[in-house]
C-alpha cells in the first residue's frame, strides 16, 4: 500500500467516527438538545470531512460539506434556529453525506452528484445564501488561538519580559525543524503566552503542503538574558523572520483567557514539511468553540438559542483513547488463545491421570493456569466486542431513505445502541437487518391515510432495540403498522403450494409462514423489497451466525421481528455427553433441564414416535443417536438420560442420550473449511484428550424428528 | 532410466508412492503436507461411507478420508501401523488414510502411460500409470478423489 493510499484509508475510517459524531449531534439536536457545544461538534466533523476530502480531491464531498457546513454555521452563529424542517434537512444532509463518502471509498467515479443537487438547493435556501461562487469565501474562520503553557519556570525577581516574532519560513521545514520543539524550548525558559497567528493560511484547497503559513507571537516572562531566547532560535537562523524584543517587566498577558483544551503545542505534529498544515488542521476544528458560543450566549438580544447548561460548556471531553488495530491480528490473537484453551484443558487431563494428588503445587498452579487462561480468553473476546451503534445509525439512514423512496413519514427510535457484540457478528447482520427495515417500512408501515383511518397518528414509528439476555443478544426490530395480514398470507402460502389447503395452522405458524423460501406479501414488486428472495434470506444469515429470528404480530398493532444471537462465535458454554460410543457437546443455552429417563411418564405416540410426560405437558423424545445414524433406534425407557432442550422457536424435545459427562467452555471450531455442512452439526471443538467432538444444533435434530410446529411448516417442501 | 529422467529435468515430478491393500498408488508430493500415523478420527454423521471422521490436526479440524474404500478396494479396520497423507488441493486439508507409505520417486512426465480401458471401477480416479521395477503404480487424481468439499458431495 502507497503512502498515499494509507493516508486515504485512514481518512475513510476517520471520516466513519466523523459521521458518527455528526449523526450523534443531530441525534441530540432532534431530541431538544441544540446548545452550541452540539451545535458545534456537529459543524466540526462537517467541517474536519470536507478538509480531509479537499485533501483527496474529493470535489463532489467538499462541495456538499461546504454548503452543509455552512448551514451549521448559521446555526451556530444564531442566524438560523432549530425547528423540525431544518433538522429533516439537516439529517438528510447527513445521510447524503454518508453516501457521498462512501461512494468516493469504493470508487464510484465522481459524476457531479445530481442527486445532491435538490438537497443543495434545500440547504442553501436555508441559510438564504444564493449560489455562492464555492467554497471560497472566508469560511475558513479560524481564530488566533492563545496557548497558555502553563507555569514552566517558577517565578524570580528578575525576571524580564520580551515578545518574540517568530515566522517560519518553507526552507525551515525542508530542514526538518519543528516550530513545535522551538515554543516549547522557549516556554521552558519562563512564563509563555503563545499566540498563533494564522491570518496568512489559504482556503484548504489552495494551501501548499510544503510552505509555511503560520506565525507565533510569544510573550515571555523569564529570569534568562535575550541571549539566552536568542540562543533556542539558533539553529533555525536564516530560515525564520525573528523578533526579539524586550518590552519591560510587566504583565500584559494577564487579560488573555486560560483555554481549557489546547489542540496544537502538546501535540507534536508529525516533523515532515507538511507540519504546519498539519497543525493548522488541528487546531482548525475546536478553534472557533470559544468564540461565537460565549458570544451568542452573552448577548441578549440574539436570536433564541439556549444558554449553555454548564456542564456542556466545558469543552475537554474525556476522549476514550483508542488505537485501530488490523482485524486480522486480533483473529490470530483469538485463533491462538483457543489453542491455548485447548492446550491447558489436555495439560489437566495428563496431570489427573498421572495421579497427581490434588492440593499439590502442580494442581494448585494448574488452577490458577485456567483462571488466568479463561481471563486471557475474556479480553481478548472483549476487544472484538463493539457496540451497535454505527450499525443502528446506518440503519436509520436506510429507515428514512425507504420512508422518502415510499413517501411514508416514520420515526426511526433506537435503543440500546451501546449493546456490544462480536464484529463480525455486527458485520454480517447488515444485510439482514437492512432487509427488515425495508421490509418494515414497506410493507408493516400503512400509508398516512390508512393510518389516520384507523385512528394511529400519521407518522410511522419504526423500533430497533439491541440488549443483552442471559447470555445472548436479543435485536428487535418493531413497526407500528398494520401487523401481519394472516388471511393473505394463508392464501398466499397455499397458491404458492407451501402449506396443504387444509393445514392446522396457529396464528403463530402462519406469522411465520413468510419466513419460507419464495414467499411474498407484497402484491407488487417494489424497488424496495419483494423480489421474494426477502425473509427466507434473513432466516438463514441469521441462522449461519448462529442466531435464530422470531416474529410476533398483532393485527392493527404492527409486528415486532426478533433476533437472538450468541454474543460471540468463538467459544460456547457445552455440557459434553456421550451418546452411541460417540461424544458430543450440546450447547448449555438450549438446555432446560436433564434427569434420568422416567420410565413410567413414557408414553408411544403413533408407531416409531414416543413422548414423556414431564411435570404434566407432553414432549416428544428425540432419539439423538438414531437421528445422528451412530446406531439404530433404541428402546427409550433403557438406561438413558434425558436432556430437555428448547429451541429458539420455542420448540420443546427431549433428546435421548446415554451418559452425561462434563460441562465446560468449549471452543468453535468450523467443520466448513475443509469439510462442509453436516446436518444436525453446528460446529466442532477439541476435547482435553485432543480428539474431535460435534457440537449439536439441536433445533436442526428436534426439527430433523419431524416434531414442533416448525418441522410441519418444512415438511412439504422436503417433500418436493 | 535415471538417465534418462535427468537428461529431461524440466518435466520430472517426485511423487510419494503408497500402498493400500497389495496395490501401488502415487501422486504429486506437492500437494502433501506432511505424513502422521493413525489416530482415531471422530465420526460425522450422514458422511459417505469413505469418510472416516474428522481428527485433529493442531487445531484445525481435518477430515479423513479412507482411500481404499474410495477406490473400492478393501476396508480393513484402521491400526495403529497405518498412516495418514494431509494433502491440500487448492484449499481444503484433507487426510488420506493409506497402509504405508512406500517411496519417493521422481519421474518424467514421458514415463506416465495413459490408463488403459477397464470395465471396473475405480478407474476414474487415476491419471496414468508408471512402471518400477516390475511393479505397477497408479497415479491418482486427487482432485477426483477430494471432491471440492467432501460434505458436499454427502
Amino acid at each position: 500500500m502507497s503512502k498515499t493510499d494509507e493516508l486515504r484509508a485512514t481518512f475513510f475510517q476517520e471520516s466513519e467516527d466523523l459521521l458518527e459524531q455528526l449523526t450523534d449531534g443531530l441525534d441530540e439536536m432532534s431530541g431538544g438538545e441544540a446548545d452550541s457545544e452540539t451545535v458545534n461538534s456537529v459543524f466540526r466533523a462537517v467541517h474536519s470531512i470536507k478538509g480531509g476530502a479537499g485533501a483527496f480531491a474529493l470535489d463532489a464531498v467538499v462541495r456538499f460539506a461546504h454548503r452543509f457546513e455552512n448551514v451549521l454555521d448559521a446555526l451556530r452563529s444564531g442566524e438560523l434556529a432549530v425547528n423540525g424542517q431544518v433538522l429533516d434537512v439537516l439529517m438528510r444532509s447527513s445521510d447524503h453525506l454518508t453516501v457521498l463518502l462512501e461512494q468516493a471509498r469504493d470508487g464510484v467515479p465522481d459524476d457531479g452528484d445530481p442527486a445532491g443537487e435538490p438537497l443543495l438547493a434545500e440547504l442553501m435556501a436555508l441559510t438564504g445564501a444564493e449560489a455562492d461562487e464555492g467554497p471560497s469565501e472566508a469560511e475558513v474562520n479560524f481564530q488566533p488561538m492563545t496557548l497558555d503553557l502553563g507555569d514552566f519556570g517558577a517565578s524570580a525577581p528578575a525576571e524580564m519580559q520580551f515578545r518574540v516574532d517568530f515566522q517560519p519560513q518553507d526552507d525551515l521545514f525542508k530542514s526538518g525543524n519543528e516550530p513545535v520543539f522551538l515554543l516549547r524550548e522557549l516556554c521552558a525558559l519562563g512564563e509563555a503566552q503563545v499566540d498563533c497567528n494564522t491570518s496568512a493560511l489559504p482556503e484548504f484547497d489552495a494551501l501548499d503542503t510544503e510552505a509555511s503559513y503560520l506565525s507565533w507571537k510569544v510573550e515571555l516572562r523569564t529570569e534568562a538574558s535575550e541571549t539566552a531566547v536568542r540562543e533556542v532560535f539558533e539553529f533555525v537562523d536564516g530560515l525564520c523572520v525573528l523578533g526579539i524584543e524586550e518590552v519591560g517587566g510587566d504583565s500584559a498577558g494577564g487579560g488573555l483567557p486560560d483555554l481549557p483544551d489546547l489542540p496544537s503545542a502538546d501535540t507534536p505534529p508529525s516533523s515532515e514539511p507538511a507540519a504546519a498544515d498539519d497543525a493548522a488542521t488541528k487546531a482548525a476544528a475546536p478553534a472557533p468553540v470559544p468564540g461565537p458560543a460565549a458570544s451568542s450566549a452573552a448577548t441578549p438580544a440574539g436570536p433564541p438559542q439556549k444558554v449553555e447548561p454548564p456542564a456542556k460548556s466545558q469543552p475537554p471531553q474525556p476522549v476514550a483513547s483508542t488505537i485501530r488495530v488490523d482485524l486480522h491480528r486480533i483473529d490470530r490473537m483469538i485463533n491462538l488463545v483457543g489453542e491455548l484453551v485447548i492446550n491447558q484443558a489436555m495439560l489437566t487431563q495428563a496431570v489427573k491421570r498421572d495421579g497427581i494428588a490434588q492440593g499439590s503445587d502442580i494442581d494448585v498452579g494448574l488452577e490458577e493456569l485456567r483462571t488466568l487462561t479463561r481471563q486471557i480468553q475474556d479480553s481478548v473476546m472483549a476487544i472484538r466486542a463493539q457496540p451497535v451503534k454505527a450499525l443502528f445509525q446506518r440503519m436509520s439512514r436506510i429507515a428514512r431513505e425507504a420512508g422518502a423512496d415510499t413517501g411514508k413519514t416514520l420515526r426511526m427510535v433506537t435503543e440500546g445502541a451501546a449493546t456490544e457484540i462480536d464484529k463480525t457478528v455486527i458485520e454480517k447482520l447488515a444485510d439482514p437487518l437492512t432487509h427488515m427495515i425495508r421490509n418494515a417500512v414497506d410493507h408493516g408501515l400503512e400509508n398516512a391515510e390508512d393510518r389516520l383511518a384507523s385512528g394511529k397518528s400519521a407518522e410511522g414509528t419504526i423500533r430497533l432495540s439491541a440488549a443483552h439476555l442471559s447470555g445472548r443478544v436479543v435485536i428487535e426490530i418493531t413497526d407500528d403498522g398494520a401487523g401481519i395480514n394472516r388471511d393473505r398470507v394463508r392464501s398466499i402460502a397455499e397458491k404458492k403450494g407451501l402449506i396443504p389447503p387444509d393445514a392446522q395452522l396457529t396464528a403463530n405458524d402462519i406469522d411465520n409462514l413468510i419466513f419460507q423460501p419464495g414467499f411474498s406479501t407484497a402484491s407488487q414488486l417494489t424497488a424496495l423489497s419483494g423480489r421474494g428472495v426477502g425473509m427466507d434470506v434473513v432466516k438463514r444469515s441469521i441462522q449461519s451466525l448462529g442466531g435464530r429470528v422470531s416474529i410476533a404480530s398483532e393485527p392493527g398493532k404492527g409486528s415486532t421481528f426478533s433476533i437472538v444471537l450468541p454474543l460471540t462465535l468463538a467459544v460456547l458454554d457445552g455440557m459434553v455427553i456421550e451418546v452411541g460410543g460417540q461424544t458430543v457437546v450440546v450447547p448449555i443455552s438450549a438446555i432446560i433441564e436433564t434427569m434420568r429417563v422416567p420410565t413410567e411418564q413414557v408414553f408411544q405416540l403413533g408407531t416409531q414416535n414416543a413422548v414423556v410426560r414431564i411435570r404434566g405437558s407432553y414432549v416428544p423424545i428425540v432419539d439423538v443417536g438414531a437421528v445422528m445414524g451412530y446406531r439404530p433406534a433404541v428402546d427409550p425407557t433403557g438406561d438413558h438420560v434425558i436432556l430437555l432442550v428448547e429451541t429458539a422457536d420455542g420448540v420443546r424435545a427431549a433428546l435421548l442420550i446415554d451418559v452425561i459427562h462434563d460441562q465446560r467452555q468449549v471452543v468453535i471450531k468450523g467443520l466448513e473449511d475443509n469439510y462442509g455442512q453436516v446436518p444436525g452439526v453446528a460446529a466442532a471443538t477439541i476435547l482435553g484428550d485432543g480428539r474431535i467432538a460435534l457440537i449439536l444444533d439441536p433445533s436442526a435434530i428436534v426439527g430433523h424428528n419431524g416434531a414442533g410446529g416448525a418441522a410441519v411448516l418444512t415438511t412439504p417442501l422436503a417433500a418436493e | 532410466m535415471t538417465d534418462q529422467t535427468e537428461n529431461d529435468a524440466e518435466d520430472v515430478n517426485e511423487l510419494i508412492a503408497f500402498r493400500i491393500a497389495e496395490q501401488d498408488f502415487c501422486f504429486n508430493i506437492m500437494s502433501v503436507r506432511e505424513i502422521r500415523g493413525w489416530t482415531p478420527a471422530t465420526v460425522i454423521p450422514h458422511a459417505p461411507s469413505y469418510v472416516r471422521g474428522v481428527i485433529n490436526l493442531r487445531g484445525a479440524v481435518v477430515p479423513i478420508v479412507d482411500l481404499a474404500a474410495r477406490l473400492g478396494l478393501e476396508v480393513p479396520e484402521p491400526t495403529a501401523r497405518n498412516v495418514i497423507i494431509i494433502t491440500q488441493v487448492d484449499g481444503p486439508i484433507v487426510g488420506l488414510l493409506v497402509d504405508a507409505v512406500s517411496d519417493i520417486l521422481s519421474v518424467s512426465e514421458k514415463e506416465v502411460q495413459a490408463t488403459p480401458d477397464v470395465a471396473s471401477n475405480g478407474s476414474e480416479f487415476l491419471s496414468g500409470i508408471i512402471t518400477r521395477e516390475d511393479r505397477m503404480i497408479r497415479l491418482l487424481n486427487l482432485g477426483a478423489i477430494v471432491p471440492e468439499k467432501a460434505g458436499v458431495a454427502a
